[in-house]
Parts: structure tokens; sequence; C-alpha cells
């Protein structure tokens, strides 16, 4: 088991989940995060007061998804997040030691 | 007695009213959202606190039986003698009407110092210090420029619905306010960007709104006259929100919404004196001066270093300058033949008469808002603790938030 954890930019949420959905991924986490990379943010201007706006709201996906699954996560979350332009996102890939399901006590893989 | 008048004036009233919580929203949408509430709490509050200050001497001290030019005495206190027959100020509407719509300015003007000191006054000593200065300053400025006996009047000062009473005094105070009370806390470091402007907008359209009757109402009939304030009003506003965003825009780049809500407040506080006395092109220019001027007193306060939280002095301050110049320069009595002809109309001399007007103005309440500041700040304190500024004075001062989400 692996945990993936994808910062993506927002309007490309929905192109992702439907991509992972495909791939027969059935369920994740996501949260609305801010941050800054090599994108930095923008400015911003209120009666001629500029405020540099460093931290850019992004989207953080986090999906665990079995050994033989994980190249093909990794594919398409890169495939659909993509513009081409500066500030994509990044994906990170940690390993899991455990899941379990609470309702049932199920662990592993038959977890997720 | 005349119902057309009365029914006139009685709307004005309800119109003028509504501008304090229209400014609550004005400057609400402006701080960061967990000062929000205390900020149109102060407002919202004056509203309540300068109608009993009102009735009980400040109608009387501002419109009451003359003393030496100077105030009004209390021979009216607690409306005494101020019944429903109609009184020497308006002859065709009730005596009470003339009071209750007077009350509305009354109340905006110390609500529109509450933008200077924004994010960091505790509320206590705000409350004193707001019956203090319409006692002590307000009530005397309308003597002298509205009440019968007057000396601006009797020099022959014009100023139609508020330079010298509401927007130069307010942004005088605001000075005066934002430079003893200091910096708000990360002023400069941290970010303080508007937290609604959406509200702000709002706030904007509804002060816009309540004008026409701050300033037709102030013909204290209904007929030419208020016409011509009516519409001098509404080109002013739409000029000065021209003139604002065309600076901005080429000096930043961008056209903003604040820029378009500052500018129409700039125009409509800048033909405030003039809006009886001027015909619709005169208004369309004073509005489009009052929006770059105004760009550049906001602009001052960077150089000058003083933290004015909502621009009070660049606002209404320039514009109460700007304004009563403008009616001794516009002034025509082609448009109203009742006021004086202006510099540009043959009179030069009405110029001196309303820069007289202005200075006084501007020292007489600078001394006085100062002093009055200096004395509550030794006795009890202006500034919440910095710990209470920290986490909002929503918080430390009313025990509330603003958006539980």
């Amino acid at each position: 088991m692996k945990k993936l954890e994808a910062i993506i930019k927002p309007f490309k949420l929905n192109d992702v989940k439907e991509g992972l959905t495909k791939l027969g991924i059935q369920g994740m986490t996501v949260t609305e995060v801010k941050g800054f990379g090599r994108q930095r943010g923008h400015k911003e201007i209120y009666r001629g007061a500029e405020y540099q706006i460093d931290f850019v709201p992004k989207i953080k996906m986090e999906i665990v998804v079995p050994d033989s699954l994980v190249s093909d996560t990794v594919k398409v979350i890169q495939e659909k997040a993509r513009t081409g332009d500066i500030g994509d996102g990044k994906i990170f890939v940690y390993p899991m030691e455990e899941a379990i399901r609470i309702r049932t006590g199920e662990s592993g893989n038959d977890a997720i | 007695m005349n119902t057309g008048d009365t029914a006139f004036i009685l709307i004005s009233a309800a119109l003028v009213m509504l501008m304090t919580p229209g400014l609550a929203l004005f400057y609400g949408g402006m701080v960061r959202n967990k000062n929000v509430l205390s900020t149109i709490m102060q407002s919202f509050v004056i509203i309540a606190v300068i109608t009993v200050e009102w009735v009980l001497w400040g109608y009387s001290m501002s419109f009451g039986p003359d003393k030496w030019g100077i105030t009004g005495g209390l021979e009216w206190f607690g409306l005494a003698g101020v019944g429903l027959q109609p009184s020497a100020y308006a002859s065709t509407i009730p005596h009470q009407l003339h009071m209750i719509y007077q009350c509305m300015f009354a109340v905006i003007t110390p609500a529109l110092i509450t933008g200077a000191f924004a994010e960091r006054m505790k509320f206590g000593p705000f409350l004193l210090f707001s019956i203090l200065w319409a006692t002590f300053i307000y009530n005397p400025l309308c003597h002298w420029i509205w009440g019968s006996g007057g000396w601006m009047a009797k020099l022959g000062v014009i100023d139609f619905a508020g330079g010298v009473a509401v927007h130069l005094s307010s942004g005088v105070a605001a000075l005066a306010a934002a430079i003893l009370l200091g910096k708000r806390k990360g002023h400069g470091t941290e970010e303080m960007r508007p937290h609604n402007l959406p509200m702000t907008l709002l706030g904007a359209g509804i002060l816009w709104f309540g004008w026409f009757g701050f300033n037709a109402g102030s013909a204290l009939s209904s007929g030419t006259l208020a016409g011509t304030a009516f519409v001098a009003t509404h080109l002013a506003a739409a000029t000065g929100t021209l003139g604002w965003l065309a600076l901005e825009w080429k000096a930043r780049g961008k056209a903003t919404t604040l820029g378009a809500a500052s500018g129409a407040v700039a125009g409509l506080a800048t033909v405030t004196p003039a809006s009886g006395f001027v015909g619709p092109i005169s208004a369309c220019i004073i509005g489009f001066a009052a929006g770059i001027l105004c760009y550049w007193g906001v602009m001052a306060k960077n150089r000058f270093g003083y933290d004015d939280s909502l621009d009070v002095v660049g606002v209404h301050g320039v514009s109460g300058v700007l304004g009563l110049v403008a009616a001794g320069l516009f002034a025509s009595k082609s448009v109203n033949p009742a006021g004086p002809d202006g510099l540009f109309f043959g009179n030069p001399k009405q110029l001196g008469i309303q820069c007289i007007a202005i200075l006084a103005t501007i020292v007489y309440t600078f001394i006085l808002t100062y002093i009055f500041l200096k004395i509550i700040d030794k006795i009890f304190g202006l500034r919440v603790h910095v710990n209470d500024e920290i986490n909002g004075l929503d918080l430390s001062q009313h025990d509330e938030k603003a958006y539980i989400l």
C-alpha cells in the first residue's frame, strides 16, 4: 500500500477525480489548502496600497492505493492535472503501514 | 404649513437616517473580519446615542436662541418650545420635523470619524468621545453656519448641506484621532486587506441613495431648489466615480471596485456644500475634481505616515475643503437667486469668505478634538490592549463573532 498526496490546481479537481474513478479508485480525501512553490502569488491593490499575496489556493488530494496501482495513479494525476504552466502542483508518494475499515475491522488492501 | 414640503422632508429625514447604517456597511467591508462587528457597531450605536444627545441639548445648542454668534442657548433643552408649528428655519414644515431632520446630520457626523480609529479603539471611551465631540464641536459648528445669528452665516459663508459641520469637521477630527491613537498593530508589515468588498459597495450604494435626502432635503422645501440639489448630487457622484477610476487606471493599471465606491463618496461629499448653488455642468466638474483630489488625499497618508484606517481624512477632509472652495467658485445667482455668485460668476470675494470658514473649522476642530482625546486617553485609555487588538475587537469589545462558518 502507498499513500499519494497530490497538490493540484483547484479547477483541475474534477478532471483528476474522473480519471481516478475510471482507474477503479474508490475513495479519496480532498482539502482546500494554500501554499506557494515556484509559481509564487499575485498582487492586489486596495486604494493604492499594494499587497503581494504569496499563498495561492490549491487542492490537496490524499489517496491510498494498493502497490499495483501506484504507477497508474501517478500517471493519471499527472496527465489530468497538467496545464503545462508553472503552478501545476506536485505528487508525493509515502509508504503506508496499515489501513483498517472501522465498520468491519478489515485491514490491508481489503480496507482501501 | 405645506403638506408637500412636509411630506418631502419626512422622507428626506428617513433617507438621511439610512446613510448611517449604509456607512456602517461601507466601513465594515473594509476592515478585517475580526473587527467587522465592532466597526459596524460604532456607526449603529451612534444613531441611538446622538439622537438622545440631540433631543436633550444638541438641537438647542445648534439652532436655539443665539449667544454671541458662537452657540445656541439651552432655552430649548429637552425640546422645550420646539412644537409642531413652523419655525423661522422653515416656514412650511413643523418645527419638530426640522429638528428630527437635522438630528440625522448630527448622527452621521461622528460616525464618519470612526473610520480613522477603526480596529483599535475601546468601546466605552469611544462613546464618551462621540458625546463630547457632538456637544462641543458639532453643535457650535452647526450653529455658526446654519443657526440663526451664527457668525459664519452672518459673514456670508455658503454651505448648502454640510461642508463645514459634517465633512470638513469629521475629516479634521479623523486626522487628530489617527495621529493620537497611533498605527494599528502590524500596520505596514501585516496584510490588512478589506475583508468584504461587496459589503462596502452595498454601503456606498445606500450612501448614494440617502444623499438625495441629505442634499435635496436641505432645501427644507419641495421645489426648484430641491431639484437643483438633487441633480447636482447625482451628477457629482457619477463624475466622482469616473475621476477616481480614471486616475487609478492610469496610475496602477486597473480600475477597482473599491476605487469606484470611494470616488462616488468623494463626489457626493464634495458637492454637498455647493449642491444648492451650482448648475449641472458645474456639479460635473466638481465631482470629477473630487475623484482625482481625494485619490491623492488618500495617497498622502502613506507619505506622512499616519494610519487613518479607512481614509476619512483623504475622503471627507479633502472633500470638505474642496467643496467649500467649489461653492465659492461655482455658485451662481442664476441657479439660486437667494445665494451669492462665486468667483467664476464675477464675485471673487466669496472665495475669500469660504476660506475663512475653512480655516476656522480646521483650527477649532483639530485643537478641541485633540484635547478631548488626550483627556480621555489619560483617564480611561483610548486603545484596546494589544492582545485584544490581535484577537480582534469583535471578540474583545463585544463577545461576538461576525462569521460562524
